[in-house]
């Protein structure tokens, strides 16, 4: 009986070690939940879900605090590609949050900017370039569309202009054709 | 003519040809048209840049925009005139949407500007690729990839096969049967320079057997050279270059592997022969052959320049006999239809064909897939189209993307085989786009991911270098104080000694 007891309190300790030392060594830094659901989201960050950016929004996701049904730019899709990894019901996207409007980047009138650089703060991703003073404008290529240089320009010469299709970025559409009643032989 | 050595892949289709019609007459030129549009992306890779304003004057071969970059291909002016603006027209593309193209209103003298042939027999590879990265030659197959990046080789890159495409193997197509069969010993020449620029050790062309009038002429342009002319049975789509490299040679390229990995480059006749007329005569890429078919009064190969109007070619093969008005661009199986008879003639555009009811009935009733499996058996690519269907209808993108829907060549094989009439390549071509998008999108939110992370880096950053800042000044303050209240004490102190010297004075 001792031997068991020996040989049972012997195994204890060399797993606990091995559990031990793989828990420091192979420690995951920040939970990767939070990277996959941010993965997701369309990265706009324009705040409509109601924390500061995506990043936030997918961490009070991963601990449960907000619904899957938040983010108006990552549309129903979104919201359907959150649930499946949550493990959630699907639910379309809040209204109470915005709707989904189609892609487009913010303009701005330069002959009306009096270069106040109010839309350069505001700006989450960088993508206005201008000075105090000077002329500002948008670098269309890095602009998500998130609409947030609107509110603090006191001239209002921001504009949202949607992006049409170019013969680049143009897409074959689903094809569609009519079921017919086929004629009897 | 003779099948020798030949390996046949699998699947493939048999079409009617309808090639006859338009190999009746020889090779015509097309006269100047009043009005030249050329679209600035006519090739793959980055668009021209333009090098010419409206008001100037142009001379026939002069560049108009010039290559942006290594993957891009010149543009000349096609005869001498005007440059009359630079707008957004109507492109020969399945969209139909409009895009920028420069404007020349030919002053019908057809100047040209001073030609200057390269002596490419003493000029090395690099050089040799260096003048033809001025030639706006790009593959006049169809894939109008700039030529002079095919010629390019990497160190690790060791050609040892030159294809010479000559399958043509859509129905009605016949501009590259009319060229061979009118213009061999250019094809021979250009392959030979081809071959010694990428120092190939052979040079094969792969040619169906229902060209014999071509064949024949080949062959007897290649006499006195090692290339060696093979003769591929007729079989839609031979003509693809991986198709035709197995035909050939036995070999399949592998999933995401391109034949030059396996030292094989595959040019396309027309191709080469451009490189010759450029490099032998200084003429650089301004025109090709077109055929113009179909419901047509009089079907036959034009030289057409680039930019004339498609209307111009209608009218001198005789008009239309149909009042559709249809047309379509490259052949029935993997062609699109032109959204108007007004888009330019560009480098890519090998067949116009119009369409009629008698020559293409409108598509039967669609039903539903049935599982016959018979797309599986006539894939080329030996990919499973019934699934891909079954993935690109339902959205399933992933799916699609898993079951290799990018290795699909959308030759329609599929289509022309399926007893339930399902338009498969179009569902293909529809998940493919939207892959593609969504690949793009999903950059495009990792670039704002990683610049929205900088931007709120470099806020805390300055935040904290803005307190680090207060605390020296703060710091600075206090040394200040510190420093006045000695003062004001020594002060006092040099005062009160004062008072007390006074007093003592005083008294």
């Amino acid at each position: 009986m001792i031997t068991a007891l020996v040989v049972m309190i012997f195994l204890a300790v060399l797993l606990g070690l091995v559990l031990g030392y793989s828990a420091i060594k192979f420690k995951v830094d920040g939970d990767p939940m939070v990277e996959r659901i941010d993965a997701i989201l369309p990265q706009t960050q324009c705040g409509q879900c109601g924390y500061p950016g995506c990043k936030p929004y997918a961490t009070a996701i991963a601990k449960g605090e907000a619904d899957i049904n938040q983010c108006p730019p990552g549309g129903d899709a979104g919201a359907k590609a959150l649930a499946e990894l949550m493990g959630m019901e699907y639910k379309p996207v809040n209204e109470e949050h915005g709707i989904q409007k189609p892609k487009s980047v913010a303009f701005i009138d330069e002959s009306t900017c009096i270069g106040c650089t109010l839309c350069i703060q505001a700006c989450p991703v960088d993508a206005i370039l201008g000075a105090a003073k000077q002329m500002h404008t948008i670098i269309a290529s890095e602009c998500t569309g998130c609409e947030l240089c609107l509110p603090p320009c006191p001239v209002d010469c921001i504009t949202m202009e949607p992006v049409l299709e170019n013969s680049e970025s143009w897409k074959w559409k689903y094809p569609i054709y009519h079921i017919q009643k086929a004629q009897k032989a | 003519m003779q099948l020798k050595n030949i390996f046949k892949f699998n699947g493939g289709v048999h079409p009617d040809e309808n090639k006859i019609i338009s190999t009746r007459l020889p090779i015509a030129k097309l006269a100047i048209p009043k009005k030249l549009v050329l679209p600035l992306r006519q090739h793959v890779g980055h668009v021209a840049k333009v090098k010419v304003k409206p008001g100037d004057q142009v001379l026939k071969g002069q560049i108009i925009a010039e290559a942006d970059g290594n993957i891009s291909a010149a543009i000349h002016a096609p005869t001498s005139g005007k440059i009359l603006k630079i707008s957004e027209e109507v492109l020969p593309h399945p969209s139909g949407l409009p895009d920028f193209c420069i404007i020349i209103e030919p002053d019908f003298k057809d100047t040209w500007i001073e030609k200057k042939p390269i002596a490419w027999k003493k000029l090395d590879k690099t050089q040799l690729i260096e003048a033809l990265s001025q030639s706006g030659i790009v593959g006049l197959g169809g894939a109008v990839f700039p030529s002079h990046m095919k010629l390019k080789t990497n160190q690790n890159q060791t050609i040892n096969t030159l294809v010479i495409n000559a399958a043509e193997c859509e129905p009605f197509i016949t501009c590259d049967d009319m060229l061979m069969r009118e213009r061999a010993d250019e094809i021979i020449q250009g392959s030979l320079i081809a071959q010694t620029i990428l120092g190939a050790e052979k040079c094969v062309v792969g040619i169906e057997d229902n060209k014999i009038e071509a064949y024949e002429a080949l062959k007897k342009a290649a006499q006195k050279t090692l290339v060696e002319i093979k003769v591929v049975p007729t079989l839609y789509p031979s003509g693809d270059a991986k198709r035709l490299i197995f035909l050939l040679m036995g070999i399949e390229v592998p999933k995401e592997k391109r034949s030059v990995d396996l030292g094989i480059q595959v040019f396309n006749v027309a191709t080469v022969a451009a490189i010759y007329r450029y490099l032998e005569f200084g003429e650089p890429s301004i025109s090709r052959i077109v055929t113009i078919t179909g419901a047509v009064k009089t079907p036959q190969n034009y030289e057409v320049l680039f930019g004339t109007p498609l209307s111009e070619l209608i009218k001198t093969a005789g008009g239309s006999l149909n009042k559709q008005k249809k047309f379509i661009m490259g052949g029935p199986m993997m062609g699109f239809d032109l959204p108007s008879i007004d888009v330019p003639v560009t480098k890519a555009m090998n067949c116009v064909i119009e369409s009629s009811p008698e020559l293409f009935p409108a598509p039967k009733p669609v039903m539903p897939c049935i599982r016959c499996a018979r797309c599986a058996d006539a894939c080329p690519v030996n990919l499973q189209p019934q699934e891909l269907y079954w993935f690109s209808k339902s959205s399933q993108l992933e799916k699609a993307r898993e079951y290799n829907l990018f290795d699909c060549i959308e030759c329609g094989c599929c289509t022309y085989v399926c007893p339930s009439n399902i338009p498969l390549v179009q569902f293909y071509r529809y998940a493919k786009s939207e892959i593609i998008a969504q690949d793009k999108s999903k950059e495009a939110a990792n670039t704002a991911r990683e610049r929205n992370e900088f931007r709120l880096a470099r806020i805390e950053r300055e935040k904290k270098e803005r307190a680090e800042r207060h605390a020296q000044k703060a710091l600075g303050a206090q040394d200040k104080q510190a420093e006045e209240e000695k003062k004001s004490t020594i002060a006092a102190a040099m005062e009160r000694v004062k008072q007390n010297q006074q007093e003592n004075i005083k008294n």
